[in-house]
C-alpha cells in the first residue's frame, strides 16, 4: 500500500518537474527566438539585451561560429554508438561468466570427470578475467587495447567498444551472479525436485527472478558506462567529452563547452534512470 | 538384489559424512519402502532425518551406500536423475512455490515442459487438482497472496501434477501457523487414503499414529527403531525413543 503511494507521488513529482522545465523552455523560446510579425517593444527590448549580453556572445562563439555545436552532436553520436555496443558485449560476457561461475559452484558435487574438468578450467579462467579487469583502471585497459593489442588498427570505435564491453562484462557478471545467489536455495531445489535439469531450472525459475533483483544494479552499471566512455579521448576517439574539449581548444573558453557537455550527460542519465524506473514498476506489478 | 516386487525404494547402508568422517549426518541407514506405504520418519533435530529424505531424490548427495528406485541405482552416473525425480514428488518445509508465476503456472510448468502436455491438458489437470484441495478459485493468484496453509496445499498438488509414484514430505507443517496445520494434514491424509506411497519427515505425532503404516525413529544418523505406529507409540523398545516420545507427547 505504502509502495503504491510512493509510486504515485513519484509520478506526480516527475510530471511537475517536466512541466516546469517545458514551460520555462517555451517561455524562453517565445521571448528570445520565436519569429513574430510585430514584435512587442518589451519583448524586443529583452531580445536586444540578450543578443548584446556577454552570455550570448560567449554562446555564439562556442557553439554557433563555424558550426562548432556539431562537435557535440557528432560526439554524442559516437558516445551512444560506443555505449550501445559495449552494453551488448558487456551483457553477453557478463551472463556467460556469471553462469560459468555460479554453475560450477552448484554443480561441482554433481559433475564428474571430463565435464567437471572443463567447467573447472572455465571457472578459473573467468576468475582471472574478473580479477584482472576489476583490478585495473578502465583507462589503462583502453590504452592497452589501443596501443598494444590493436596497435596496427585505427578503428577507435571498435577499440572503445571492446575496452568498455570487456570492462563492463566483469561488473555485470558479478551483479548477475549476486542476483542468482540471492534467490533462495529452495527455489532451485523445488525446480530440481520437479525433474528440471540444471539449465531448465536456471532458465524457468532462477533467471526470471534474479533479473528482477538485479535490474536496478544492472541499469546503474549501464548509466556508469555511458559516463565512463568519456575517457575515450585518451585514445583520440572524438566522443562527447572530447567534442567539448575540442571546442574549448578552439575558443579558449572552458565554461560553455564543458557545462554543455555536463548538461547533456545529465539529461541522458536522467532519461535512462526514468526508463528504468518505469520498467521496475512494471516488473513489480506483475508479481502482485 | 532381493526381488520383492513391492519395494519401490531400497536404501542400503546410506552414509553422508562431512570433513572426512568427522561429522556423520547419515551413518549407515538401511530400509525398504514398499508401494502404498506411508513411512513417517521421526527423531530429534540433527538426527539426519531430513538428510535421509533429501538423499532419496539426491537433493543431498550421500557419500556412501546405495539407493535403488524402481530398480535404478540413483547414484550411478548412467542414471538420468532428472527423469527419476519426475516420479518423486517433493514437498518442502518452506513451500518453495515460484513467486514469479501464478498458482496455475506453478502447477503447469513442469508437466508442460517435461511431460509435453499441451497448455489446455495441463491446466485442466491442474484445475482438477486444485478442486481436490479446495483452491480452484485461487488459480490465477500469485503465491504471495496466499496463506501458509494454502501455499503448502498448492505445493502438494504442484508435485502431484507430475503423477509421481512416491511423495516425499520434508517437515511440511513445521513452518505453518498452528491453525493451518490441520488443512495440510487433511490433504496428506486423503493422499494416503488414495494409496500414494509417502515418506514423511514430521513432528506431527498424531499424523504419524493415525496415517502412518510404519514409523521410523532416527537418531545420530541411524535408524534406531522402526515399527508400526501402535508398537512405536505404545511399546517403544529403545530408551532413546522412549526419552524422545516422553518429550514430544
Amino acid at each position: 500500500m505504502s509502495g503504491k503511494k510512493t509510486n504515485k507521488s513519484k509520478i506526480r513529482n516527475t510530471l511537475i518537474v517536466t512541466g516546469v522545465i517545458a514551460v520555462a523552455a517555451l517561455a524562453a523560446y517565445i521571448l528570445l527566438f520565436m519569429p513574430m510579425n510585430n514584435v512587442p517593444s518589451w519583448i524586443s527590448n529583452i531580445r536586444d539585451a540578450f543578443y548584446a549580453s556577454a552570455f550570448y556572445s560567449d554562446f555564439e562563439n562556442n557553439f554557433i561560429t563555424d558550426n562548432r555545436y556539431t562537435y557535440l552532436l557528432k560526439g554524442l553520436g559516437v558516445t551512444f554508438e560506443v555505449t550501445f555496443f559495449a552494453v551488448l558485449l558487456g551483457i553477453v560476457l557478463g551472463v556467460i561468466v556469471a553462469l560459468v561461475r555460479s554453475s560450477y559452484d552448484t554443480l561441482k558435487e554433481e559433475l564428474r570427470g571430463f565435464g567437471k574438468g572443463i567447467l573447472y578450467f572455465f571457472y578459473k579462467l573467468c576468475g582471472v578475467y574478473l580479477t584482472v579487469i576489476r583490478g585495473t583502471p578502465v583507462v589503462v585497459q583502453l590504452m592497452i587495447i589501443y596501443f598494444v593489442i590493436f596497435a596496427s588498427s585505427n578503428n577507435k570505435v571498435m577499440v572503445a567498444v571492446l575496452a568498455f564491453g570487456i570492462n563492463s562484462g566483469a561488473y555485470v557478471a558479478e551483479i548477475i551472479r549476486g542476483g542468482i545467489m540471492s534467490i533462495d536455495k529452495g527455489q532451485f531445489e523445488a525446480g530440481r525436485s520437479l525433474g528440471f535439469g540444471y539449465v531448465r531450472t536456471m532458465a524457468f525459475i532462477i533467471i526470471p527472478q534474479a533479473f528482477k533483483t538485479v535490474l536496478p544494479a544492472l541499469a546503474n552499471e549501464f548509466i556508469v558506462l555511458i559516463k565512463e566512455t568519456s575517457v575515450s579521448g585518451y585514445v583520440g576517439l572524438q566522443e562527447l567529452t572530447k567534442g567539448g574539449d575540442i571546442i574549448r581548444s578552439r575558443t579558449y573558453s572552458a565554461f560553455m563547452p564543458l557545462i554543455a557537455v555536463a548538461v547533456i550527460y545529465l539529461v541522458i542519465v536522467m532519461f535512462f534512470s526514468w526508463l528504468v524506473s518505469l520498467l521496475e514498476r512494471r516488473l513489480k506489478n506483475s508479481e502482485r | 538384489m532381493s526381488a520383492d516386487n513391492n519395494v519401490i525404494i531400497s536404501v542400503k547402508d546410506l552414509k553422508k559424512h562431512y570433513n572426512d568422517g568427522e561429522v556423520k549426518a547419515l551413518d549407515g541407514v538401511t530400509t525398504d519402502i514398499k508401494k502404498g506405504e506411508v513411512v513417517v520418519v521421526i527423531g530429534p533435530s540433527g538426527s539426519g532425518k531430513s538428510t535421509f529424505l533429501r538423499s532419496l531424490n539426491l537433493l543431498e548427495r550421500p557419500t556412501g551406500g546405495t539407493i535403488t528406485f524402481d530398480g535404478n541405482d540413483i547414484m550411478s552416473p548412467a542414471t538420468d536423475i532428472n527423469k527419476l525425480r519426475q516420479k518423486m514428488g517433493m514437498v518442502f518445509q518452506h513451500f518453495n512455490l515460484f513467486p514469479h508465476l501464478t498458482i496455475l503456472r506453478n502447477m503447469t510448468i513442469a508437466p508442460m515442459k517435461l511431460h509435453g502436455l499441451s497448455k489446455e491438458e495441463a491446466e485442466k489437470k491442474a484445475l482438477a487438482l486444485l478442486e481436490r484441495v479446495g483452491l480452484a478459485d485461487r488459480a490465477n493468484a500469485y503465491p504471495s497472496q496466499l496463506s501458509g496453509g494454502q501455499k503448502q496445499r498448492i505445493a502438494i498438488v504442484r508435485a502431484l501434477a507430475m503423477d509421481p509414484e512416491v511423495m516425499l514430505f520434508d517437515e511440511p507443517t513445521s513452518a505453518l501457523d498452528p491453525e493451518m496445520v490441520g488443512e495440510v494434514l487433511e490433504v496428506m491424509k486423503n493422499l494416503a487414503k488414495a494409496g500414494m506411497t509417502m515418506v514423511c519427515v514430521t513432528h506431527e505425532m498424531g499424523f504419524a499414529r493415525e496415517v502412518g503404516t510404519r514409523v521410523v525413529f532416527m537418531d545420530c544418523g541411524r535408524i534406531i527403531e522402526e515399527n508400526t505406529p501402535e508398537q512405536i507409540f505404545t511399546n517403544p523398545q529403545n530408551e532413546r525413543l522412549q526419552a524422545f516420545l516422553q518429550k514430544v507427547l
